[in-house]
């Protein structure tokens, strides 16, 4: 049995003990904004907070969770209202596809909470292990620049 | 359950309309194909061939069939209807029968209530295989001794083109070029997925991530035995496609179970899973010769080009065909011969992905002429500018080039953005080195490199194919103002088709809200296929015919009630290749040209690109932010092919099936991209547009090997540069004989002569 909160809201779950915390978020949880993409932790695109980290979550074992609380992609908009890193992603032009933008959001939102205004190398170093196949990342690195502006 | 209905209210043709689907994607709402779910869903499991060729000699599901949770395991023998499928001949079993001809191909499936029980019980199917002999090398694929992938031989197709009198020409200096490039995984972030609902009808609903609804139609409803209007195609979100998405892949799996256990039944392959369950990008090696004057004038051009084509045709024989028409490059050349062959190995199949054809050639004509502009002492710039061709050039199959082509002001507008300043070697910030983040050089032995290419590229279907585009526009009268839908069954996979379809009605009817309604077969007939650069032509110019229909019905009339008309858009008729390749194949073209600047430490073979200026023909642009955006990331994947991506192979079996080892740029390795585009409409087509999807992946690659010799001064010829060839651990990739020209009866797709099972191009033309 897990017990967790997950956006704020407590669960008790009786998750497969194989389980990541990215399949019980998708498949007990129904949050499917966190995508599968690799399973190895190697593109991001599960990228989630447990007790403020940033982690992927298809990495972390679903029974760590258990104590913990997780936030995910979908905490980050206020009802109607984009979180201000989503509505810079949109502005930028740097969603296409768009599988990978709930890790990128994440990681950008994680990364902007510890540094204000990051330089080119900073951002490319964070982000470096959100994988996108679409942008080339230019439009990406612009949505963090502007992101960093409209938060200062 | 549901896919995802899109709305946007603001922005026309030719500005930066924000992207229509763009909300949902960045709050996590957008529903792919891996998310969708119902209640009491089950799970599918593929099981697959771990051998390039064997007999099966039995399978044994007892065990599986017994396994906690299973409620279904299907092979071969199950499958309800035709046993193969395929798009252009149906030479892909479903399910492997009697023999397996690659590693991963499909043998049986599981379905079972959660995703592990279908695991646990897929590893208990029991398949007794008897090892054949298999062929893993196209050119060994040609030997008269190779082992036979079909009973037929291994040539899939061979172009001959013959233009002019290449073996007379009057030619002052040859040059001899080898070049190869590698297998590439589109590597679409979003893996394979679907869900199929069984219908109270005997029929199917199924919602999938697909590039064109009505060729998997065509393809899935004779597998299951059933009449196409009992399969109805609904498109879930799509991960990015690439190509990737053209072939079925779990489509006809997932039907199959849900048909078997009256349940909705859920197939999502995981990424190694991905790797297996998609075709990629061919294999080339390519023998080109130029020949020229002593004063830079391109006089005859031969070519030899083989392409690994896989276990089975896919699009092969489409892509061959465009490989070969382009392969000696955007040049006037007045004496031409291509010998273009794709073959069947026992390697996973190649079908389409970004460029379909162009991306190989482009490696090697580009490279070729490098190597002629040091032969003849002349500039590479001034000699593609010498040569280039224009509108009213005389192509290699003989077609004339009636539309724009303005290669000279997409290559002088490229070479003429500013040069990146040059960096101090010492005290840099280290991420900023080749290898950065590996922290393993303080620039000890940078060099710089300046690399160039240009190539070109058709949009749409070619070789006679009539992939006409249908849309509905509907306009409706509300108390807030009119508001229009868009209904059509083409495929937005990321590129951002549907925002332009939404700023078309936004700038033709005046309307603000613009909605468009998720793609399906139950609504509209075809769209075509999303890919060869074609939908923005031919989708737009659906939805764009649609709309002045309603203007025309709306002239004298005010809007009182709703109105709906709809539209089929035909590109201009092509023909086929006649014996000796001429004819009049290609829709339109569109150029592209690009600049890489790299630096290199040549002591341990790393890269940093430090710029890629890019200038793409586009004829017009309707939206400059989805435009670049198209631009910077098809420069990554030609950036990533040019590098770092390669399949692996070893006897047929990928051996680096995961984003741990096959790797793609990340953002690091991703440079700063300055994109500028020429827009000289495109006559007959809508608003003058060119697709633009591909090229910026054509010509990354040869720019960017291009100025890695520049920086090592070796002759790289193989498309990835790997650190081994960089620092010269491996030396160029030898060029052994020159492929040899099989004996086929003409130019089109062995399988065809034999009159194997009809795919999608034989189907839609007898729809005509």
């Amino acid at each position: 049995m897990v017990r967790t909160i997950v956006n704020g809201v407590e669960h008790e779950l009786d998750v497969w003990p194989g389980a990541s915390l990215l399949g019980m978020l998708r498949d007990d949880l129904e949050l499917a904004g966190s995508k599968n993409a690799c399973e190895q932790g190697e593109c991001g695109s599960c990228s989630v907070w447990l007790d403020g980290d940033l982690v992927c979550s298809c990495l972390v074992p679903a029974i760590q969770a258990d104590g913990a609380a997780v936030r995910t992609v979908e905490s980050l908009a206020d009802g109607g209202t984009l979180h201000t890193v989503q509505d810079a992603f949109l502005r930028a032009g740097a969603v296409q596809c768009g599988f990978c933008i709930p890790g990128l959001v994440v990681a950008t939102a994680d990364l902007l909470e510890r540094e204000a205004d990051p330089s080119d190398e900073t951002i490319r170093e964070a982000l470096a292990g959100n994988l996108c196949r679409c942008t080339g990342y230019q439009k990406i690195l612009e949505a963090v620049h502007l992101a960093a502006e409209e938060l200062s | 359950m549901s896919t995802t209905r899109v709305t946007s209210v603001r922005d026309g043709i030719g500005e930066s309309a924000r992207r229509i689907d763009g909300v949902p994607k960045v709050t996590g709402d957008y529903a792919y194909a891996s998310d969708l779910r119902v209640e009491r869903m089950l799970w599918g499991v593929t099981v697959r061939s771990p051998h390039a060729s064997a007999r099966i000699a039995a399978i044994d599901i007892q065990a599986a069939a017994g396994s906690p949770g299973v409620a279904a395991v299907l092979t071969a023998a199950d499958v309800p209807g035709r046993k193969t499928f395929g798009l252009e001949f149906c030479d892909q079993p479903v399910l492997a029968e009697d023999v397996v001809r690659y590693v991963g191909e499909p043998v049986a499936l599981v379905a079972a209530e959660t995703l592990e029980q279908a695991r646990q019980a897929a590893t208990a199917v029991t398949v007794e295989y008897e090892l054949l002999p298999s062929v893993t090398d196209m050119a060994e694929a040609l030997r008269p001794d190779a082992p036979r992938v079909h009973a037929f031989g291994n040539v899939l197709r061979h172009i001959h083109i013959l233009h002019g009198e290449p073996d007379t020409a009057e030619v002052d200096v040859w040059i001899d070029g080898y070049y190869e490039t590698a297998m590439q995984d589109q590597a679409a972030l979003g893996p394979e997925g679907g869900l199929a609902v069984p219908a109270a009808d005997g029929g199917i609903d199924l919602y999938i991530a697909t590039q064109w609804l009505h060729v998997d139609r065509q393809q899935i409803a004779p597998c299951l035995g059933l009449p196409e209007e009992k399969v109805r195609v609904t498109l879930a979100g799509v991960g990015g496609a690439f190509g990737s998405r053209e072939d079925l892949h779990m489509q006809v799996h997932a039907s199959m179970l849900a048909l078997r256990t009256r349940r909705a039944v859920k197939i999502a392959y995981g990424r190694e899973e991905s790797f297996h369950g998609h075709v990629h990008r061919h294999p080339s090696r390519i023998w080109i010769r130029y020949g020229a004057t002593r004063d830079g004038r391109l006089v005859a051009a031969d070519v030899r080009l083989l392409l690994d084509g896989g276990a089975y045709a896919s699009s092969s024989p489409a892509v061959i065909s465009n490989a070969s028409t382009f392969a000696p490059g955007p040049y006037e050349v007045p004496n031409v011969r291509v010998e273009g062959t794709v073959v069947y190995t026992n390697n996973p199949p190649c079908g389409a992905m970004r460029g379909f054809g162009a991306p190989q050639v482009c490696f090697a004509h580009e490279g070729a002429m490098d190597q002629l502009a040091a032969e003849l002492g002349i500039d590479p710039i001034e000699l593609r500018l010498r040569n280039a061709v224009r509108t009213g050039s005389v192509l290699p199959t003989g077609q004339v080039l009636a539309g724009s082509a303005p290669v000279r002001e997409v290559i002088e507008r490229c070479v003429a953005m500013p040069l990146p300043e040059e960096e101090p070697t010492a005290g840099r910030d280290p991420i900023s080195y080749p290898g950065g983040a590996g922290n393993v050089s303080r620039g000890e032995s940078l060099q710089r490199g300046v690399g160039f290419a240009v190539g070109y590229k058709n949009i749409a279907y070619s070789e006679g194919f009539d992939d006409a585009a249908e849309a509905t526009v509907t306009v409706r009268p509300t108390a807030d103002g009119p508001v229009a839908s868009i209904r059509t069954a083409a495929v937005e996979y990321g590129q951002g088709l549907y925002t332009i379809l939404a700023q078309i009605v936004r700038t033709e009817l005046g309307v603000d809200e613009v909605v468009v309604e998720p793609a399906t077969t139950t609504e509209n007939d075809s769209a075509g296929s999303t890919s060869a650069s074609r939908q923005t032509t031919m989708s737009g110019g659906a939805v764009l015919g649609a709309c002045q229909e309603i203007k025309r019905a709306l002239a004298d009339r005010p809007l009182d009630e709703p109105i709906s008309r709809t539209f089929t858009y035909h590109h201009r008729k092509t023909t086929e290749l006649d014996e000796h390749g001429q004819g009049d194949p290609h829709v339109a073209f569109a150029f592209a040209a690009e600049r890489a600047v790299v630096e290199v430490d040549v002591e341990l073979g790393l890269v940093r690109v430090v710029q890629v200026a890019a200038v793409q023909d586009a004829g017009r642009v309707l939206n400059p932010q989805g435009a670049t955006g198209q631009v910077e990331g098809g420069t990554a994947m030609g950036l990533g092919l040019a590098v770092m991506e390669e399949i692996q192979l070893a006897e047929g079996a990928i051996r680096n099936a995961s984003f741990t080892d096959y790797l793609i740029p990340t953002i690091l390795d991703a440079p700063p991209i300055v994109t500028e585009f020429v827009e000289v409409p495109e006559p007959d087509a809508p608003f003058g547009v060119k697709g633009i999807g591909e090229l910026a992946t054509v010509v990354a690659t040869p720019a960017v090997v291009a100025a890695l010799r520049a920086a090592t001064g070796r002759a790289l010829n193989r498309a990835p540069a790997t650190p081994e060839d960089i620092v010269g651990l491996r030396g160029p990739a030898e060029s052994g004989e020159r492929a040899p020209i099989p004996n086929v009866p003409g130019q089109k797709a062995i399988p065809e002569y034999l009159g194997l099972g009809l795919g999608q191009q034989e189907l839609m033309k007898a729809r005509e």
